[in-house]
């Protein structure tokens, strides 16, 4: 079947926030959606949580996210809680910064306008 | 270019993931011809994604051959976006998302298309169908200034 998706991508980077502290970056582009499992909770779970305690999600190069990529975003943030991670959010545009917040997200993790001003106040 | 309400556009797509797109775009482009603001646009587009969505996944069963028809409807300050699937329509409407449950995993984490589309149009309503000769839609309005109205 031919794909009607934009393949989504995730790429994995290692930063160092405003106190020398590690936090693990997952940035994510092109679709979220419901094929995006492999990309999103699949990411995450390869993921050593011993190791990766602080995790930052970046969207800043998603082009189109529905309610089940959000869902994606919410079973990470499930497993995460348990796990004992702490997540943050960046690179939301404004309307899925209230989309976000809407369904209650901000609750569980921090939303930041972008990667700069998430590692200042990490 | 002037735009004149009344005027009436229709798009039929095939019930597989992706298509919703299609949908979304036209609905955009004829809200930036009404002169919608960007943040109300960003509304609709996420309500018509949500409203496609659900269509083909629960009113057509993602059977690709059964189309998703869109009838969007210029009206004088608003918006009409109708979305027909061949579907019998929702027995209950799913309960208001909690992230609290979803975190707890009481409640699924998926579930949420209702509630947006209810939370980011005007007027939202869904109108069972018989499945066969009379088709399910859901009908949103949206308008060019919520905070207005």
């Amino acid at each position: 079947m031919n794909k009607v998706q934009t393949a989504n991508k995730v790429s994995q980077q290692q930063l160092t926030d405003a106190n020398g502290q590690q936090i693990t970056c997952l940035r994510f582009a092109g679709d979220i959606s419901s094929a995006s499992k492999d990309a999103v909770v699949g990411t995450y779970q390869a993921l050593d949580k011993a190791a990766h305690k602080r995790l930052l999600l970046d969207f800043k190069g998603v082009e189109y996210l529905n309610s089940s990529g959000i869902a994606l975003v919410i079973q990470v943030l499930m497993e995460a809680n348990k796990s004992g991670q702490t997540v943050a959010i960046c690179g939301l545009t404004p309307h899925f910064t209230k989309v976000f917040t809407m369904v209650g997200i901000t609750k569980y993790a921090t939303l930041y306008s972008d990667e700069t001003a998430a590692l200042a106040a990490l | 270019m002037t735009v004149t309400s009344g005027s009436k556009v229709e798009v039929r797509l095939p019930s597989r993931l992706g298509f919703e797109k299609v949908a979304m775009s036209t609905a955009a482009g004829m809200a930036k011809l009404m002169g919608f603001s960007d943040d109300r646009i960003e509304d609709l587009k996420t309500a018509v994604a949500e409203a496609c969505i659900n269509a083909m996944e629960h009113g057509n069963q993602m059977n690709a051959s059964i189309p998703v028809s869109v009838v969007l409807s210029m009206k004088a300050n608003e918006l009409e976006v109708k979305v027909m699937d061949n579907g019998t329509g929702m027995e209950t409407p799913p309960p208001t998302p909690d992230i609290d449950r979803k975190m707890s995993g009481e409640e699924e984490a998926r579930g949420m298309g209702m509630f947006l589309i209810q939370a980011l149009v005007d007027e939202a309503e869904w109108v069972s169908g018989t499945g066969t000769d009379e088709q399910s839609f859901v009908r949103l309005v949206i308008r060019m200034n919520k905070e207005n109205e």
